[in-house]
């Protein structure tokens, strides 16, 4: 690297974590490292995207990813554009492949995407010549939401391997679990799931995951907890008893924390559902990064903008 | 052909003649900053705020300006270069600014060192120190405080080498004569 001044990245489309080397993660973390101070200036802007345009495609509903790249975009002198499903014309029937060549028609370099349907962005990938940047399909991957919790955990512990991370809750419908689990298990972290057995599929060892039921029993060799979000209509479907019995097992709270290690990191994608799987009081104390995920989420949205752009100017 | 045109103690001499020239044009050095370009401007900002700071008995503000995200040509190659950070952690308005880098060659790089320092601030002066200025200047500007002038063409190649970066002090002229 030393005596390189380009980054080994050469891909034009930010599909997943599952097929992204070490390598390329850590080129990912190490530029968004020297975004982060961008958000700190007076003038919170640089002209890297100038003249680029950004699409942010989401066919299903999002406040805080779509906010986080639009200002990403913004802070790049990227032009952005707002499509939602509400208002588009997909509700009139008209196929994504339509509506992504309708919207490519106009000059866009980016498209960002969140779509319901897992490979939603693939698909696009093959269809249109933006690049493609992933911002979640269906139960499948997030990637961004999982380099920005390996970056806020490198950040707070200065590396990635040898640390024991639990993913808790609903594994089996989390996208942003299975980013995790390619990411952190990628770059050597010992990645525990934990959860009820109705939430968590069993074919996941195969990724090299260690399983269990009880959190009690893990909690206190944990280095770090990524809460995922319970969705309420999950219980509805019959795949845990109540919301109370839930919290009960798996929720984070200052009794259970006492059992962990006191350097332990608490993290949660958002939103969060407080007295659910997490307490107000571990949720703001003095061992949750949830905001700082938040703000870190900017940096490496930046630096993953900032990379696809550099490859999409070489083709 | 290679030539060695400055060796360490050639690189010192002329160090210390800049910081004398710096202090001769900003009399008080009170309202002094230092920031060295990425990569080799940095251990020269580091260098001169050492000579400077035992003249005038106080300590100089020094940062690091990183300006990939603010190249001309971030549209035309690939892949993307390398963000290294830029690390100011003082304010530069009212400050007397000392730009520094290794070498002075078309000019860009001074071009977007100059729209990044008027984003983080409203600097009382900005003024151009380099170790080597080798002209063929593509805009207009010029260095206030010059170690080496060279006459170079387009395909030489000059490498500087610095202890902090390289492991020795030492500036290389590559000359291509089609050899």
């Amino acid at each position: 690297m030393a005596n390189n001044n380009t980054v080994k990245w050469s891909r034009k489309h930010l599909l997943g974590l599952e097929d992204l080397s070490a390598q390329e993660i850590t080129t990912i973390l190490d530029t968004a490292d020297g975004f982060k101070e961008v958000s700190t200036r007076t003038v919170k802007k640089v002209p890297a995207l100038q003249g680029k345009v950004v699409v942010n495609m989401f066919i299903e509903p999002s406040t805080r990813t779509k906010t986080s790249f639009s200002l990403a975009a913004k802070r790049l002198s990227a032009d952005i554009v707002d499509f939602s499903a509400s208002t588009s014309a997909l509700t009139k029937g008209e196929s994504l492949k339509d509506t992504a060549r309708n919207i490519e028609a106009m000059g866009v370099d980016i498209v960002v995407i969140r779509h319901t349907t897992p490979g939603a962005p693939h698909l696009l990938s093959r269809t249109i010549n933006a690049s493609i940047i992933n911002a979640g399909d269906g139960a499948h991957e997030h990637p961004t939401q999982g380099l920005l919790d390996i970056f806020t955990i490198r950040e707070m512990k200065g590396r990635i391997k040898g640390l024991k991370v639990a993913l808790l809750g609903d594994i089996t419908h989390s996208r942003v679990a299975r980013s995790n689990i390619w990411g952190l298990t990628n770059l050597g972290a010992e990645v525990y799931v934990v959860g009820p057995s109705t939430l968590i599929p069993t074919q996941l060892k195969q990724l090299g995951v260690k399983i269990s039921y009880n959190l009690d029993e893990i909690i206190p060799q944990m280095d770090v907890i990524n809460i995922l979000r319970i969705q309420m209509e999950r219980q509805k479907a019959g795949l845990f008893p109540s919301i109370r019995e839930y919290a009960r097992l798996f929720g984070i709270n200052a009794e259970r924390l006492k059992k962990a290690k006191k350097d332990i990191l608490i993290m949660h994608p958002g939103p969060v559902n407080r007295g659910i799987e997490i307490t107000p009081e571990v949720a703001d104390g003095a061992r949750s990064v949830i905001l700082k995920q938040v703000t870190n989420g900017l940096a490496v949205r930046m630096a993953v903008l900032y990379l696809v752009a550099g490859v999409s100017a070489d083709k | 052909m290679k030539r060695v045109i400055l060796d360490k103690s050639s690189i010192s001499d002329y160090l210390k003649t800049i910081a004398e020239r710096i202090l001769d044009r900003n009399k008080t050095g009170s309202s002094l900053a230092l920031v060295g370009i990425q990569r080799r401007g940095v251990p020269l900002a580091d260098r001169l705020k050492e000579i400077l700071s035992k003249k005038i008995k106080h300590d100089i503000p020094t940062g690091h300006l990183d300006i990939t995200l603010y190249r001309d040509d971030l549209k035309t190659i690939g892949p993307a270069p390398l963000v290294k950070g830029t690390d100011i952690n003082f304010d530069i308005t009212d400050k007397n600014v000392i730009l520094v880098d290794d070498v002075l060659y078309t000019g860009r790089t001074i071009r977007a060192a100059l729209d990044e320092l008027t984003d983080l601030g409203r600097a009382k002066s900005i003024q151009l120190a380099v170790l080597v200025d080798r002209g063929n200047r593509e805009l207009p500007i010029q260095a206030d405080y010059a170690g080496k002038t060279i006459k170079t063409t387009s395909s030489d190649i000059i490498h500087v080498k610095l202890k902090e970066t390289d492991g020795k002090d030492e500036v290389v002229l590559s000359i291509d004569n089609g050899e």
